[in-house]
């Protein structure tokens, strides 16, 4: 392999972890507040990229985005309020089976509103055949693009996670729901909250992926397995190991490819889970004190 | 518990009693049952919505004008989500319960290949929509197809290349049904061909980027990139091609078909070589053309009932259904093997594909005429000139 060739697998890698590490952030959000991992992730994404792609026929692209976020916002409210809130004493697997059917419910409403074909949208810089050369090789302006908004999205989510009220409050809400009501937080609303936000989030992920990946009816519970693997090799609830963690399959995939046939490619991040589910169960960038901690 | 399950099963076994007892009624009314398994959602919906959309048109039309020989037809469409497991079961359902005459589709190669030999013992006549020639060869004497053969894709495209003066390719294919039957049927044509392919590889059918894969083949110096896949991700091999920078011709199989595909791809498309069927460029065909009538025809019925593009894959299903209702009309008859018989017999229909000339070995019909080599020209499809 010559010095170029090493450059593009690496910005292939590159483009394709920063989807999965996108994808991935979103689970940290109600993991974060509930200790459920939310299966309906993958559909928040799918619905965002469609309605954006909709939108964008009558207004501007930012605007498009801009409604499509707040209408998905709306819908992951909604559903909280719907589905989780109203079970009593329900315990984490139990919720996060109902997530399983909520996912299937929000697929079946897409496949009737947006129909079974793919769409995608516009690239934001550029069209489909732009790319910007690195030590002679390329990538695509979008996965810049990927990679800048989701930089935004954990900058902004581990502030508000440390540093606010509100954020801590829903902190507090996952590791002692009982306690942290004792402390006079509305739980209830912090759960509400934290939907909206992955949702939120979700929608703002499936726009700025839709250029690269296309958006299809079904294609969010593939995009969630992914984003649910890098979540899990990351530390489930860590925003900023989710995107370390998503480069890292990214470039492991992509020069495993390099050596040995694509096909193995699923096959090489499901080994990596289970390594990782057998021997750090708390993640590779979480320190184990500190997941023992939460666990008492 | 114990109290609660028994008294759940006994609802089943009621509900079970009288459903199956609905069915039989419903038995004695059409002579003509036509089942149709398609896979209308999931990853192979491209191929299997426009499929329905046409089943359901066609056979609209037919009853409208007093049906076959004064016998009315009746549909039943099942869904099978693209998946081989749910076809089983389906057509299953369709020989045992609905004792169906004939069975349409099912989209996929995969699927189809899981239901031959079903239909076969079912002795019921199985009319796919699939591309894979695997399906009618071995011929089993029930199992019929549509589309044009795989070998016959494979020559046309290398025909091609010789006249570009390629000779060193890449194959990327997806890893389904489609894409398996494609790429071996690329590597046993390649060598007569003076074809060399210098990688061969398949990827997972709900891929959403295909950049490592590319920057593989650009490492082998490629002159051209065979692509054989009917899933969304063959608009992304084209844009991930020219954002690599891996400068060469691009050739698709048949499965690109659909127009849909070119817009995903958007100005990336342009340039795509693919061998198809002639419906996709039915307006700019001489008019002295032998398939120009029924291809126009189906067009303008198909836009103006569903307001949406055709494509080939629906094509097929309109195929599927003409040559049924040609040898229900030679046959005069609604028996199974009379009409097995009748198809067997059938010659000059021309369809959506090409003309079928059928025989007691050829269960596909089609020539090698049926291909016309097309590419994208500014975002439609177009005929390809040397």
């Amino acid at each position: 392999m010559n010095l170029p060739q090493i450059v593009q697998y690496c910005l292939s890698g590159i483009t394709v972890g920063s989807i999965y590490a996108i994808v991935a952030v979103g689970f940290n959000i109600i993991y974060n507040t509930t200790g459920i991992i939310n299966f309906a992730q993958g559909e928040f994404l799918i619905v965002g990229a469609m309605t954006a792609i909709s939108l964008c026929r009558i207004v501007p692209l930012p605007v498009a985005i801009v409604l499509a976020v707040l209408v998905t916002t709306l819908l992951g409210g909604l559903v909280e309020i719907v589905f989780i809130r109203r079970v009593s004493n329900a315990s984490v697997l139990r919720l996060i089976v109902i997530t399983i059917g909520i996912s299937i419910i929000i697929r079946e409403a897409m496949l009737h509103i947006w129909d079974e074909k793919v769409r995608s949208m516009p690239y934001f810089t550029g069209t489909a055949i732009s790319s910007i050369p690195i030590l002679g090789a390329y990538i695509s302006p979008q996965v810049l693009w990927v990679l800048g908004v989701s930089s935004i999205i954990v900058t902004g989510l581990t502030l508000f996670f440390r540093f606010t009220l509100t954020g801590r409050a829903m902190r507090a809400c996952a590791d002692d729901r009982m306690a942290a009501r004792l402390c006079g937080i509305n739980d209830r609303w912090m759960v509400t909250l934290s939907f909206m936000l992955s949702a939120g989030i979700g929608a703002l992920a499936g726009c700025v992926i839709s250029p690269v990946t296309q958006t299809q009816y079904d294609m969010g519970a593939p995009l969630a397995i992914k984003g649910f693997t890098v979540a899990i090799i990351g530390g489930l609830g860590n925003s900023m190991a989710s995107v370390a963690a998503g480069l890292f399959l990214g470039l492991t995939e992509a020069f495993m490819m390099s050596q040995f046939e694509v096909a193995y490619k699923e096959a090489i991040s499901i080994v990596i889970l289970l390594l990782i589910l057998m021997f750090r169960p708390s993640g590779i960038f979480t320190r184990r004190e500190v997941s023992d901690l939460r666990t008492l | 518990m114990g109290k609660q399950f028994t008294r759940i099963l006994s609802v089943l076994v009621v509900g079970f009693v009288l459903g199956s007892s609905g069915c039989k009624k419903s038995n004695e009314a059409p002579p003509l049952k036509v089942g149709a398994i398609f896979a209308v959602t999931g990853g192979a919906s491209f191929l299997g919505a426009p499929e329905a959309k046409t089943a359901e048109m066609f056979v609209d039309k037919i009853n409208r004008a007093g049906g076959i020989n004064g016998w009315k037809m009746e549909l039943i469409v099942k869904d099978s989500g693209g998946k081989p497991e749910n076809a089983i079961s389906l057509a299953k359902q369709l020989i045992d319960e609905e004792k169906v005459l004939a069975i349409i589709g099912p989209s996929t190669s995969g699927e189809t290949m899981a239901i031959k030999n079903i239909c076969q013992e079912g002795k019921t006549i199985l009319l796919s929509c699939a591309a894979a020639e695997d399906i009618v060869n071995p011929v089993a004497s029930y199992v019929f197809k549509t589309p044009q053969k795989d070998s016959d894709a494979v020559r046309w495209i290398y025909k091609t290349m010789k006249e570009k003066g390629i000779s060193k390719v890449g194959v990327i294919t997806s890893n389904d049904g489609f894409g398996v039957a494609g790429s071996a049927q690329l590597a046993k044509l390649a060598p007569d061909n003076g074809i060399t392919i210098a990688i061969s590889e398949a990827y997972d059918k709900q891929e959403t980027d295909l950049t490592g894969v590319i920057t593989k083949l650009k490492g082998q110096d490629v002159q051209a990139v065979i692509n054989w896949s009917i899933v969304p991700a063959q608009s992304l091999v084209a844009k991930n091609m020219k954002q690599i920078g891996l400068d060469v011709p691009l050739f698709q199989s048949h499965g690109f078909g659909n127009i849909k595909y070119v817009q995903a791809g958007g100005e990336a498309a342009n340039g795509t070589i693919f061998p198809c069927g002639r419906l996709l460029v039915a307006e700019v065909l001489p008019n002295n053309h032998p398939q120009k009538a029924v291809l126009v025809e189906y067009k303008k019925d198909y836009e103006g009932r569903y307001k949406e593009d055709t494509s080939t894959f629906g094509g097929h299903a309109y195929d599927a259904l003409l040559i049924l209702t040609e040898a229900i009309k030679k046959a005069k008859s609604g028996d199974r093997d009379k009409i097995r018989d009748a198809i067997e017999n059938l010659k000059g229909v021309v369809g959506t594909a090409g003309v079928f000339n059928f025989s007691s070995a050829d269960h596909n019909g089609l020539a090698l005429d049926a291909f016309e080599m097309l590419t994208v020209k500014d975002g439609k499809f177009a005929i390809y000139e040397k």
